[in-house]
């Protein structure tokens, strides 16, 4: 497999500018998605019943696959079909319907002898949520942002079918050309890109989160 | 421009290019790659889980494999490779392995250690342990990683009819070439009901599943629904 580096050196600054686009198109969604998923987790721990509802509704959405919610969206959005709108919202929906588990399933693995603690403490239940809950259901979160981060980094390719897929373009370029060096580029920065977020993401949770450090088994 | 015409019209349901027949394309594609799959996942899971070695390795696996555009390693096979049902259908396999070898094993060493222990006291053997224990207790675990496992093939499985493949894609491709919408769209209405279809039956066996290994606690049937 040998690949043409002069190709490489010559479309630097392309392969460049699709990195940046691919990184942006990818993790844009996750931070549109925390914002939807925090109160959203929150209902279905809530809401009993209805949240069970929200969940399956979730489990319905989330197995779809992406090439054919990014051929159906231009009809639900008035976008058309190359609009980058519709990645952006594909990718969040997914997003959503991880992280909603995520964050249902952290806030649900605070022991209630904790809550309690916290209520006799002299916190309100919001200030509770807050400065203890949430704090307490971040590495289960963290675990949920790193999987949509990586699989949002991986899904942005698809894309390039039937819109605009950044790296993804060089893989289709490649493929549709028979030509090996753009299809190898697209692919191993995609994963590199992928890769990195992940190991940032585990150094910012071990950042902000000291007390998860120690626990290793 | 009728969106569903092409759906509906019944022209599109027979002949050489018809949707059953692009449908049991796309059935057959998923149900050999899951089966491959799993022949092989099934196995290295339980001996992973069962000896609690090299489970860094199996975790690093997981994301690694998250991490890979089926995009590219689709089109990078076939290039390589040559187009062909075969190595179609081997791609569609190596993307499936990591989410069923990580839930066999996560399933089987995540077995209750007092039910374990319970079971060593009375006198099982290791392998009585393995079959009698810890293998019902992982089956809601193992049903939720074949779920996944399918769910990413019949995604992919329409990604294959871009790189000269068969199945409910080639709608998505053809209409694209022929900027035939209503055809793209059949073909995207068709691919997400299957995958929804096996979403919910799959979900159900789940659920059955961990209604067989804790008869005592009614898990939350919404659960066994929710996003994997």
């Amino acid at each position: 497999m040998n690949l043409d580096w002069d190709w490489l050196r010559g479309n630097a600054g392309e392969i460049g500018l699709l990195l940046g686009q691919h990184a942006v198109l990818a993790v844009v969604p996750v931070l549109a998605a925390v914002l939807i998923a925090l109160p959203l987790g929150l209902a279905v721990l809530r809401a009993g019943r209805a949240g069970s509802v929200i969940l399956a509704v979730l489990g319905v959405v989330h197995s779809i696959p992406a090439l054919a919610l990014l051929v159906a969206l231009p009809l639900l959005l008035g976008t058309r079909m190359l609009d980058r709108l519709n990645v952006a919202v594909a990718l969040t929906v997914y997003s959503v319907a991880v992280l909603v588990c995520s964050v249902a399933d952290g806030l649900r693995s605070v022991p209630e002898s904790v809550r309690e603690s916290a209520s006799a403490a002299g916190f309100g239940p919001f200030r509770r949520l807050l400065r203890v809950e949430v704090p307490l259901a971040m590495p289960v979160l963290f675990a949920g942002l790193r999987v949509v981060t990586v699989s949002n980094i991986a899904l942005v390719s698809v894309a390039a079918l039937v819109g605009s897929g950044a790296l993804g373009q060089l893989i289709e370029r490649g493929y549709r050309s028979q030509f090996l060096t753009p299809l190898v580029v697209g692919l191993v920065l995609s994963v590199a890109l992928a890769l990195l977020a992940d190991a940032v993401l585990l150094l910012l949770q071990r950042g902000t989160l000291p007390w998860t450090r120690a626990r290793r088994a | 421009m009728n969106l569903l015409g092409y759906l509906l019209n019944p022209a599109s349901w027979s002949g050489s290019g018809a949707i059953p027949r692009l449908l049991l394309q796309h059935l057959g594609y998923t149900a050999s790659a899951v089966l491959l799959a799993a022949a092989i996942a099934v196995p290295a899971g339980i001996l992973v889980g069962h000896t609690g070695q090299r489970s860094r390795l199996v975790t690093a696996l997981s994301t690694g494999a998250r991490a890979i555009p089926s995009l590219g390693l689709l089109f990078l096979a076939v290039m390589l490779l040559g187009t062909g049902t075969a190595n179609i259908v081997v791609v569609l396999a190596v993307l499936a392995v990591p989410p069923i070898l990580t839930r066999v094993a996560a399933g089987v060493s995540g077995a209750d250690r007092e039910a374990v222990g319970a079971a060593r006291a009375m006198g099982m053997t290791d392998l009585q342990v393995l079959t009698k224990v810890q293998w019902p207790l992982a089956l809601p675990l193992v049903v939720s990683g074949l779920r996944s496992a399918t769910l990413q093939v019949v995604a992919t499985a329409t990604v294959a009819a871009f790189a000269s493949g068969g199945g409910l894609g080639r709608l998505i491709a053809d209409g694209q070439q022929q900027d035939d919408y209503p055809q793209m769209l059949a073909g995207a209405v068709l691919v997400a009901g299957l995958a929804v279809v096996a979403h919910l039956a799959l979900s159900a066996l789940g659920w059955w599943a961990a209604r067989r290994a804790r008869p005592r606690s009614t898990p939350a049937a919404a659960l066994a629904f929710a996003p994997a």
